[in-house]
Formats: structure tokens, sequence, C-alpha cells
């Protein structure tokens, strides 16, 4: 999608975030069948995040993203084949299988890659939005991080270079309310936007499960910093429907949520939300939804088929990352 | 050759590969300030655009590095005492040095850290260390550390060449020393280890500091009829294997002089790497001499007493020249 472009309507944003509903309901059923070589932390209930903030930016602005990175790397763009691929671990894999869910990235399309430590990627993005400043050309560096990595002391850091350097940088909390096992509420004092205000970057919590919301907040972030008005924190209030980690009941001898609150977001679904809202306002069929649903999953499962097939990376090629190989 | 402090060469490397190439950036605490002198006066040559005043934050100044380099500029990031890589070693071990691999090559990162290391000024145990293995460990990062202002200025010019990561260590305590630099533009290659003095009895490695140490060593040792080879390093990662086990060949004695303390220091896997290459050429036991396994003290007595000294070397030579296990 292209910020501002009159091209992008709210079929997009459907589409956008069924791209990543049905690529993750595949690989939690890969999981389930056990052809996963390693953990995958899904995404499922977020979309709206990934894809309102993806929304607004172009292909050279850069993102950073997080362990549960699947949202975000397609909705920048990325080739769902080549993510199934690098999450089969194969050669055809967006790192060549060298990487694998928790890294997932693609610099031509400006994703520094998804990042196995909470809040690993905010210093990188502060470091692009640098490097965006120096070179004057109006992109941005966005960092998207979890309610968890709130309790980061790089966060504070961050938000104080950038206010002071005035650096071109969107912070997108997403609070999915959980860090790893733990309720948000426990880990986390105070409110997560609330932590821009004594650096005087401006801040707001949206509702995370609206996309336009979150196109909306984030098209203003986005104006300000390429006009060269510095950062902006955004926390977008979300859910993760999914567990931290895929199979976590297998290793997990307490409940750390009840059914009915996992049901009460539910009915909040962002995707079974927005699909209503452009049925009420007329923008969609009652069986458009159904069809786009269906020609989605078609694409998205003929791209992990084929990704299934693909050989693994051949032992030699660790040797290319050798220093010194060039 | 121009006779220069190291610290000088240091400086002049900075400035000319400023010079040279638009895309260097430098960024660190007080890099204006420049409390060891190594980047006094770029500042006012090169600008506050490039030349960076950082807060005192390690772990977002270390991510910053990276994103930066990522998103396409040759940044210098000055950590200041070597001690405060461990404050941004989330940046250096889970991201500079991983992500050239994790992204199968698309992030290249061209990324010098620098730091000043080692004991001798009562600076006590929190401004002391000389980590060059702790960062050697990691495998995807360079590890320099000159022992001269020639090596100092050759190989830092080199490092901001490379298009990854290098951890440039320069001793605290040599920084003022006098050596002949060479005119022009003078690079040292990495991963290529330097013979300092030839001899035929014993090879002394020695790292950093301690090469001064060993060269006092040596004098001493001569007038007893021993003479030994001394063999810098250069280099701790990725190490200059070959030259190493020639000079054991040759001599068939080996003591590693190193400020890291006995638990971690280059003794380990040099010691290692010469029993298991050139065994049979062995006369008599490898010698580590190191700092002892303790922080590092601050009474000038105490300090002195627990880092190697030409005393400690003399002693450790003498005792394997009188051995032999042949």
């Amino acid at each position: 999608m292209i910020p501002n472009d009159p091209a992008t309507r709210p079929i997009d944003f459907l589409r956008g975030m069924l791209i990543i509903r049905k690529a993750e309901e595949r690989l939690a059923r890969d999981f389930k069948s056990g052809s996963l070589p390693g953990p995958v932390h899904l995404y499922i209930g977020q979309e709206a995040v990934a894809v309102g903030v993806c929304s607004q930016l172009g292909a050279r602005d850069w993102i950073t993203s997080t362990h549960r990175g699947h949202g975000h790397f397609l909705a920048k763009g990325g080739d769902p084949a080549a993510m199934f691929a690098e999450v089969y671990g194969r050669r055809s894999g967006i790192c060549g299988g060298f990487g694998g869910s928790m890294h997932v990235a693609d610099v031509s399309k400006g994703i520094l890659g998804a990042n196995g430590i909470v809040g690993g990627g905010i210093g990188l993005a502060t470091g692009a939005a640098l490097a965006a400043q120096l070179d004057g050309s109006g992109q941005v560096g966005v960092c998207f991080f979890g309610d968890g990595a709130a309790a980061q002391g790089v966060l504070g850091e961050a938000l104080n270079l950038a206010a002071l350097w005035k650096l071109p940088l969107i912070l997108i909390c997403e609070n999915n309310g959980f860090s790893e096992f733990s309720p948000t509420g426990r880990v986390i004092a105070g409110a997560i936007f609330e932590r821009a205000q004594p650096f005087g970057v401006p801040a707001r919590r949206v509702d995370g499960n609206d996309v336009e919301a979150v196109a909306a907040a984030t098209a203003d972030a986005v104006t300000r910093a390429r006009e060269g008005g510095g950062a902006t924190l955004i926390e977008a209030i979300t859910y993760r429907l999914h567990g931290h980690v895929e199979g976590e009941s297998a290793f997990l001898k307490t409940q750390y949520r009840t059914g009915d609150e996992i049901e009460h977001w539910r009915r909040d679904d962002p995707i079974g939300r927005f699909a209503a809202l452009l049925e009420a306002r007329g923008e969609l069929d009652p069986e458009g939804f159904e069809l786009l649903e269906q020609e989605v999953k078609k694409i998205i499962e003929a791209a992990a088929d084929s990704a299934g097939n693909d050989p693994y990376p051949d032992v030699d090629s660790l040797d290319a990352h050798l220093l010194g190989a060039a | 050759m121009t006779r220069k402090r190291m610290i000088h060469a240091i400086n002049d490397a900075l400035a000319e590969e400023m010079e040279r190439d638009e895309r260097v950036i430098l960024i660190g605490e007080d890099v204006g300030a420049s409390i060891f002198g190594d980047t006094r006066g770029l500042l006012d040559r090169f600008g506050p655009a490039r030349v960076r005043d950082t807060p005192i934050s390690e772990a977002l100044l270390g991510g910053m590095a990276v994103g930066a380099a990522a998103a396409g500029y040759r940044v210098v990031c000055h950590l200041m005492y070597a001690n405060f890589v461990y404050t941004a070693f989330d940046a250096i071990a889970n991201q500079a040095a991983r992500l050239r691999l994790m992204t199968n090559g698309q992030i290249r990162l061209p990324v010098t850290f620098i730091a000043s290391g080692g004991g001798g000024r009562s600076n006590a145990g929190q401004h002391s260390d000389y980590p060059h293995t702790t960062v050697a460990g990691l495998g995807g990062i360079y590890v320099a550390t000159p022992a001269t202002a020639s090596d100092a200025k050759g190989l830092l010019k080199t490092a901001i060449r490379t298009d990854d990561p290098v951890f440039f260590l320069q001793p605290t305590s040599r920084g003022g020393e006098m050596g002949e630099v060479p005119d022009g533009d003078h690079t040292v290659p990495l991963g290529k280890a330097r013979i300092v003095r030839e001899g035929g009895s014993v090879t002394i490695v020695a790292i950093g500091a301690m090469l001064r140490a060993a060269n006092k060593a040596a004098e001493a040792l001569s007038e007893e009829g021993i003479d030994v080879e001394i063999v810098d390093p250069r280099t701790c990662f990725p190490l200059d294997e070959n030259l190493i086990l020639d000079s054991v060949r040759k001599t068939g004695r080996l003591v590693v002089v190193d400020e890291a303390r006995r638990a971690g220091s280059m003794a380990g896997p040099i010691a290692a790497l010469v029993a298991e290459k050139v065994f049979d050429s062995l006369k008599a036991p490898i010698v580590p001499v190191t700092t002892r396994d303790l922080a590092i003290a601050y009474a000038p007595p105490l300090e002195q007493a627990m880092i190697p000294g030409p005393t400690d070397i003399i002693e450790a030579v003498r005792r394997i020249s009188k051995e032999s296990v042949t």
C-alpha cells in the first residue's frame, strides 16, 4: 500500500489482515502437525496494527519488528512464500533458512527484521531514523514493540534521544495484554503511551483492533516525522488471541488467562469487526467477505505448500557467513 | 614515518576515514569533549551531523549504530571505557554479531565499536577491563587489539572500511606512547599477526598493552642468553593461527601474555590451538601469564600485582627455558 494513495481502499485493509490471518492459521496447523523445526509466535488478533501502520508507509521506510513478526513482514510487503520457506527452514526462505520465524527480514522492502530480543528493535529503528534524517530523504523509522518491551530501559533511552534530535521515529507499542505469560498489569506500571510525555514526544493510545484508527494515528505520526517534527509514540490496544508461543499448553501447568477473556476479545476480532463495518456501510456484500477470505486462503495455502516442497539449505552454505568470506 | 602518540594516530585514522567517505559517522558519549583525546577536534572539523555527542545510553547507542549501518551508514560507535561494552552488549552480541547470518547477508554492518580498556591507572573495577575475549567469543565480530601507534592507525582505518562489525580495543595505559607511524594511507589487515621480535628459544604471544611488558622482558632475558620471539596477534578474532603455529614450531616453547583474566583470556584458545596442531613441537608446558581472576583493584600496589608485568613474563620464560619434556 502507498500512503495517501486513493487506491488504498478499505477492502485493501481487509485483504491485508486476511493475508496475515490465513498465514498464521496455516502455521498454527503446521505446528500442531509437528512440521515446524522451531517455535512460532503468532499474530492472530493483532492484524489491524500491522496493516494499519504499514498502510501509511512507503517501500523505503524502515520497520523493525518483534519475535511476533510475521504480520509486520507481510503487511510491509514481504512475500508470503518466502516467509513460509523461512519458517520451514528452507533454502528459498527470505533469509535462506538462516534466521527462521523470529528473524524474517527483507531489506529490499525496508524490513530490518523480526527480532528475538524483546525491545531489540528499538535501537535499530532509532538508528534507521538517524540515517533517514542524515539523508534528508523523508523516510521514517518505525519500531513495532510489545507491552513487554515497555519494561526495557532502552525505550526510555530512545524517547530521550529521539526527542533531543527530533528523529523521524515512530514507536508503535502493540499492547496485546501479555508479556509472554504475564498479564501486562502485573509487570507494567502506568500507561505505556504516557511514558512519552516527560520527553515531550507526542503520544496517543488507539484502539488497536480498529484498522482505520491505527492508520489515521499513523498518518499523523508519519506526516510529523517526514516534516521534521520528530518522533511519536502510539500505543495500540489489542489482544493476543493465541498463546505467547504455539504449543505452550504442553509446558504450562497453570492457566494465565480465562476462556471468558479470550471469548470477549474474539468478539472484538479486528477482521470480523471491520468486515461488519464495511457491510454496514454498504462497501462489502455479505458474501463478499467469504469470497475474499476464500481467495486469500487459496493464495496463502498455495504459497505454504510450495515452500514446504523446497529443499533445506546446503550445510556448506554456512561458510559464506564466516568473517573474512566475501 | 612520523613519530606520534597512539591516541593521535587513532585521531588521524578517524579524521582520514571521515574525510575519505562522507558516509562515515561517529556517535558516542562526549566524543566532542573526548576524554582520551582520540576524537578531539572531529566535531569542529566534520560538524554535529556526522559527529554526535549522545546521552549516556549505551543500550540505545549500540542498537542505533546497528540500525544506522543497516540503513547505509558506516558507523563508528565510541563506547568510551571498555567496561561499557557490557551495558551495550545486547546490541553487540544479539544484533551486530548476528544479523549477517540471520538475514543471509541481506544486512551487512559496517560498524566499528571503539573503546579504551585495561588497567594501570587506578580506574578500579568498573573501568579497567580488557574484554577482547568476551567479544571474540561471539564469532560474528572482528576484534582488533592494537599495541602500537602504527597498528592502531592501520587497524582502525581497515575496521572502518570493513563491511562487518569490528570491536577496536585500544589500551588506555598506552595511549600516550610514542611510535613510528607510516605516512600516507596506512592500513593494516584484520586477522594478520606480526612478529615484533625474532628469536629462537621461546615464543611470547603478547596482546595489547602487554606488548610493552613483553618487550621489556625480552631485553632482560637476552642478557641471560634467552632469545625470545614476540608475536602480536593484533586481531584476536579471527586469530592468525598460522603465524603463531610457525613460531612455536621454531621455538618449541610458548608463553601467552594477556591482560584479560585467566578465566577468559586468549591463553586458553591459543594453548588449545598449539596443543592440537603442533603438540610434537612442544619442548615444555605452555604458560599463560594473565590477570588474576578478580575485579581489578584500586590501590596502585594491588593493581600492579594482579596485572602481568615484565617480571611475571621473565619468570614464566625462565621456568620453561629450563624445563624440557623431550
